[in-house]
């Protein structure tokens, strides 16, 4: 099993340690909840150093990028990043990424963790003929997300680089409590906040900063309730290589007017089933649950929670194409019971 | 970890006080600490007859579902429906207000129970 560099602080803070994608990370520090309360209501971070970045760089990264990634490469300017999936030759999903533009002939490309061997080996056979030199830098950064209404707040009282004035997906590097960082104005909660990438060997100190001016430390329990609110995919969950992302509310990211690799297959499909949020009044539905209408199975959940701030039961699934328009009224079976569950437009949280 | 000497316990962290010839169900410190934040409680019906080991209740936390053991053959009298509004005393009082059931028993099961030294040694063991 693997650790990041923010192991023994997880340890000192008596986090409950759970294998995730190879690696021991923190479940939750106290309470899924608190924690998630804090990113909602003031400034909480997560170490996501688990995830990897890949470089992508030369003459050549531009053309290579538009053929290995769904979203519009050639839109994306020096500074500025994008959330952009991996199509697969038989039109699935090998991988969701964010693409960042750190200089001319430059990209990092930053990858789920469970995917990083797979996506390298992909990401490579394509390269051959194209001008561009990729490097695997997983193991050379750390990353901490800082998240919530007083993430930036939090982040400027320890640099003097301008944080307040950026744009959302804007990137640049800076100091942070005397480190050198790359700031990214990105995340997976639906809040404001910053992604920060910083040395392996420099991210305690930086953690440590940002917990003396009040930041909770944050687990994947809370990552994943916050980000199921926000109506965020999770790779293995609502995308997979078995699924069309044309047939999910994130469609947006393919662009059908550029040449990429499985296009026709992925343009082909049609989408039998759609990916929807579901909301319920009572019961907390889970992922695999069975989604009923009129006493028939019409599909399963990608996944489930109890939403801490809906206090309510919410959950994506793939359900009949047909039954996917907001409003319609389904049933999910928990333990034998259909509970009520209604198709809601995502996100759950308007923020 | 508190393990009040009182009460009697299961292996599958209930515990049970008993109260003349009714006994008050619930889930232990331990439990409750394993299960984090408790978000929902699914109690049995009233009057129904159940046998030591059945599955009767469940309590969800925001990351997993858990079964709750009836820890004796018996009937279920009464249920905690405070927790249908507040499930999260079954975290703040595991012993006291986020008790879950109370159901008349047959007392030969009693010695299948385990007292608070031995059941603190399950615990400990995970």
């Amino acid at each position: 099993m693997r650790t990041t560099p923010l192991y023994q602080a997880h340890l000192a803070l008596g986090a409950r340690m759970v294998p995730f994608a190879g690696y021991e990370m923190p479940l939750q520090y106290a309470s899924i909840t608190a924690e998630h309360r804090a990113v909602r209501e003031g400034a909480g971070m997560f170490d996501v150093s688990h995830m990897g970045e890949f470089w992508v760089r030369g003459p050549g990264a531009l053309p290579f990028l538009q053929y290995v990634t769904l979203n519009d490469v050639a839109k994306l300017r020096v500074g500025r990043a994008q959330y952009s999936m991996l199509p697969s030759a038989q039109g699935g999903v090998v991988d969701d990424v964010y693409l960042y533009r750190t200089a001319e002939g430059e990209y990092l490309m930053v990858v789920n963790a469970a995917n990083i061997g797979k996506d390298w080996a992909h990401l490579v056979a394509l390269s051959q003929g194209f001008d561009v030199e990729l490097e695997n830098a997983s193991d050379f950064f750390a990353l901490i997300a800082v998240q919530g209404p007083q993430a930036v707040g939090a982040l400027q009282g320890l640099t003097d680089t301008d944080l307040l004035s950026p744009r959302k997906n804007d990137t640049f590097m800076g100091k942070l409590a005397g480190k050198w960082v790359r700031f990214a104005r990105t995340g997976y909660t639906g809040e404001d906040g910053y992604e920060v990438f910083v040395a392996p060997d420099e991210a305690e100190a930086v953690w440590e900063a940002l917990r003396s001016v009040g930041v909770t430390p944050c687990g994947l329990g809370a990552r994943d309730t916050l980000r199921l609110e926000a109506g965020f995919p999770l790779y293995g969950h609502e995308l997979t290589e078995e699924t069309s992302p044309l047939c999910t509310p994130f469609a947006w990211v393919v662009k059908a007017q550029k040449d990429f690799y499985g296009k026709e297959a992925l343009l082909g499909q049609d989408c039998g089933q759609r990916l929807v949020g579901l909301a319920l009044e009572e019961g907390v539905p889970r992922e695999g649950y069975r989604v009923l209408h009129g006493g028939e199975e019409v599909g399963r959940l990608t996944s489930g929670t109890y939403s801490p701030l809906l206090k309510k039961g919410i959950a994506m699934a793939y359900v009949r194409a047909e039954l996917a328009g907001p409003g319609t009224r389904l049933e999910v079976e928990v333990r034998g019971r259909a509970l009520p569950a209604v198709v809601v437009e995502l996100p759950f949280l308007r923020r | 970890m508190d393990y009040p000497s009182e009460l009697k316990y299961t292996k599958t962290h209930e515990w049970v006080r008993l109260e003349g010839d009714v006994a008050v169900v619930g889930i232990t410190d331990f439990a409750q600490d394993a299960l984090g934040d408790v978000v929902y409680v699914e109690l049995p019906a009233v009057g129904r007859k159940v046998a030591a080991g059945e599955a009767v209740a469940v309590v969800e936390s925001v990351k997993t579902a858990s079964d709750i053991y009836a820890p004796l053959e018996g009937e279920i009298l009464e249920v905690n429906s405070a927790l249908s509004d507040k499930p999260e005393l079954v975290n703040q009082s595991p012993y006291g207000e986020g008790w879950l059931f109370k159901m008349r028993f047959n007392p030969s099961g009693l010695s299948e129970l385990l007292s608070a030294l031995e059941y603190q040694k399950v615990a400990q063991a995970g």
